[in-house]
């Protein structure tokens, strides 16, 4: 089989590794300690996460009062939080269906803490809402579901509810493309596992995974056809989610061009958290050879894609608003009014965080730049959150009726609650590093022959069609008669330690094969439990028609899948056929 | 009537698909091969038929069409019709493009989720499940094919597979 990959290409694995040296590098951070680094990041995550907790008790016991929300402004930190945490979970569904079905090898290493941190961020999305209702404890009547009203439904004209569906859509079936992945990596970590407990964790979460030919076969369709269902799924969530905006009459919301821009800024934010969790997790785990530069610089790729066409829909966007001539698109969010009125702030901050600063990744030194990566990633985090503060703000804050307008300050809850998503998605991504295998580690395994540099070097050196192998040293050939005697003479032992066999024919009386019975024409019988019932000397009607409960019993003992209950009926069965 | 495997160890994806081949050359019987990581080609080799998993997934996807269609237009037209926003509630099809989005959700739905438990069944991979791989070592860089012998040419098959190559050739009773 040729694994040739044009040599232009370079290695996506470095470090010269093998099979075996990918495992002990996927598992060293599960089976080691952690270090005091990680705890400390670990306990300030907690310590947001409970700050966060607090605050949603004392909103959800006080009421959303306690929020700065106004009259003018009725949606402002809550709903920017959900739209900013959906789209970070965007890049992580991007990255596994979209990359997969473009066959971007790539992907490999970085697929399964991209599809972690996007479940942890619609985790902490879909969060909003539910406190933002008041009364979660009531969350369940967005479902369509026979009520007390009468038959009261849901209304399913309203883009607030087609966002549960899609929402629920996007979590669970990323979860499940996610899990799908994991399981043949959890095996591993099961058969390598010395302690007993670690050993019974990883066997549940493993499923059983056993590695046959066949389930692989399975595996590859169901992960091909998953990308192919998460692909538009993907894309359909941020345009759904832009739905809630862009079906209102709110001027700046009321915008055609908000499903493509969203769902182009959703993996734009996606990609720069990408970016900020991966760069610190290949320092701390060591994953310098499966994430390397060349991975930090193809994704900075797609960030200069998806940021040019979100650039593109802010400069459309004003260009509309000014365009239209009228009064009231002079306060949208991307306007003359804004740019120099009160929320000018925010306005320069989307301006220079979405715009100007992705603009250095034009040059390939800072693109490759792995510093200036990290800090970038994070002012395009701070600059999404920003897009989604000044499309809900500030086009409330300036609406038709001069009367009403007004500005918005947030209290010490909504900035609680925020952090506390933060903190919350830090503890679970910290604590998924260092017990799942955060790469994929079957997949990498199976491009290293094609991509990774050990091979790629040795075609370099050999030519193409050279052997990327060593016949193994072989062990020679065990005794097999003897073998064969010892695992006879042990199911002969099994068969003699209870004497249930001698006890069987004792009860029902002997028979041989010369006077054999077609006992598949009993319930439940085919030619093998046949075959097993001869072999503990059941031939014959006039046996079986012998047999109690008791006996039954017994062969039940004898023969593995013993179709106990079925098996009740053989006795009246014997009977007839006997007869006939 | 077989009773026994001979169980054989190799250490490479394109050593145990040669070997896969030799096997297959010399009709033995290869009951299974157990892998680290999916190697292509290898069902072809081993004349594995084709998966129609995704022929289940496009029914599921139909099903979960039908149930969208089907729900909505009771609780919205049939059951308690409500005019809302001015949007048309008369009949299904005025009301259907905003019946869209979710229509297209719960095809994705019914697809996925139907579609990974059908793979899960199949493949008999649920929490609780014992592994049935014969040896740790196939989950991390070994590779190894289960070939079925009768009692008397044991000897002959293992010598097979001792000259494919193999790093191991052990015995197994089925």
């Amino acid at each position: 089989m040729s694994h040739y990959e044009a040599p232009i290409r370079k290695p996506l694995v470095t470090g010269n590794k093998t099979y075996h040296q990918v495992t002990e590098d996927i598992v060293r951070p599960i089976e080691g300690r952690a270090n005091k680094t990680w705890w400390i990041v670990f306990s300030i995550a907690l310590v947001a996460f409970l700050w966060g907790l607090g605050c949603i008790i004392y909103t959800i016991s006080t009421g959303i009062g306690v929020w700065g929300l106004n009259n003018t402004i009725e949606w402002a930190w809550d709903i920017t939080n959900f739209v900013w945490w959906v789209g970070i979970g965007h890049a992580g569904t991007l990255i596994s269906a979209v990359l997969l079905l473009f066959r971007q090898r790539w992907r490999m290493a970085v697929n399964r803490s991209a599809e972690a941190m996007t479940i942890f961020a619609v985790v902490q999305a879909g969060l909003f809402p539910i406190i933002h209702m008041g009364r979660p404890w009531l969350a369940y009547w967005v479902l369509p579901i026979p009520n007390q009203f009468g038959s009261l439904w849901v209304n399913f004209n309203s883009p607030l509810l087609w966002d549960v569906f899609a929402i629920s859509t996007y979590l669970s079936v990323s979860l499940v493309f996610w899990y799908t992945g994991l399981l043949p990596d959890f095996a591993m970590i099961r058969d390598r596992a010395k302690l007993p407990f670690q050993k019974k964790i990883y066997g549940i979460l493993s499923f059983g995974w056993s590695g046959r030919a066949k389930d692989w076969q399975r595996f590859e369709e169901v992960s091909l056809v998953l990308a192919g269902l998460a692909t538009p799924l993907v894309l359909s969530v941020h345009t759904i989610v832009s739905f809630d905006f862009a079906t209102s009459v709110v001027p700046g919301w009321h915008s055609t061009i908000f499903p493509p821009y969203f769902v182009a800024g959703a993996i734009f934010s996606g990609f720069a958290m990408v970016q900020t969790l991966l760069i610190i997790m290949r320092k701390v785990s060591n994953l310098e050879d499966y994430i390397t530069v060349d991975h930090i610089e193809l994704m900075n790729k797609v960030i200069i894609v998806t940021g040019g066409i979100v650039g593109g829909a802010y400069i459309i966007e004003y260009f509309i608003a000014w365009y239209s001539g009228s009064a009231y698109e002079d306060y949208t969010y991307l306007s003359f009014g804004a740019a120099t009125g009160p929320y000018w702030w925010a306005f320069w901050a989307l301006i220079f965080c979405n715009m100007i600063a992705p603009i250095t990744l034009w040059w390939k030194k800072l693109r490759r730049n792995i510093m200036w990566t990290f800090i970038l990633s994070i002012i395009i985090n701070i600059g999404m959150w920003f897009e989604r503060f000044d499309i809900i703000v500030l086009c409330l804050s300036k609406g038709r009726t001069p009367s009403t307008w007004a500005m918005f300050s947030p209290t010490f809850v909504d900035v609680g609650i925020f952090i506390g998503t933060i903190g919350f998605f830090f503890v679970l991504f910290l604590l998924y590093s260092r017990s799942f295998p955060v790469i994929a580690q079957a997949e990498v395994k199976s491009i290293l022959k094609l991509s990774g540099d050990r091979y790629k070097s040795m075609r370099a050196e050999h030519g193409d069609d050279v052997q990327l192998y060593e016949l193994p040293k072989q062990q020679p050939l065990p005794d097999f008669d003897k073998l064969i005697e010892e695992l006879e003479n042990k199911n002969e032992e099994v068969a003699e330690d209870g004497g249930l066999v001698e006890t069987l024919i004792l009860n029902i009386g002997k028979a041989s094969n010369d006077v054999a019975d077609d006992l598949k024409k009993l319930t439940g019988v085919g030619p093998a439990l046949e075959q097993k019932l001869n072999q503990v000397g059941v031939y014959t009607y006039n046996q079986i028609v012998k047999m109690t409960e008791k006996e039954y019993h017994i062969l039940d003992q004898l023969i593995s899948k013993f179709p106990k209950t079925q098996a009740r009926f053989w006795s009246g069965e014997a009977n007839l056929l006997n007869k006939n | 009537m077989a009773d026994y495997k001979l169980l054989a160890v190799y250490e490479d994806d394109d050593h145990l698909v040669k070997a896969v081949k030799e096997t297959k050359a010399k009709k033995h019987h290869i009951d299974e091969v157990y892998t680290p990581f999916p190697v292509h080609g290898l069902d072809k080799v081993m004349g594995l038929n084709h998966t129609r998993i995704a022929i289940a997934s496009f029914m599921y996807g139909v099903l979960g069409l039908s149930v969208a269609v089907w729900m909505m237009n009771f609780m919205m037209i049939d059951d308690w019709p409500r005019n809302i926003g001015g949007k048309p509630s008369f009949t299904f099809f005025q009301n259907m493009p905003a019946f869209v989005p979710i229509m297209f959700e719960l095809t994705v739905f019914f697809a996925a989720h139907l579609m990974v438990i059908t793979f899960y069944m199949r493949s008999k991979i649920w929490p609780f499940k014992k592994a049935e791989n014969p040896d740790p070592r196939t989950t991390d860089d070994h590779f190894i094919m289960e070939v079925s012998a009768a009692k008397d040419n044991i000897q002959s098959v293992a010598e097979f597979l001792h000259s494919t190559g193999a790093k191991e050739v052990s015995l197994k009773q089925s």
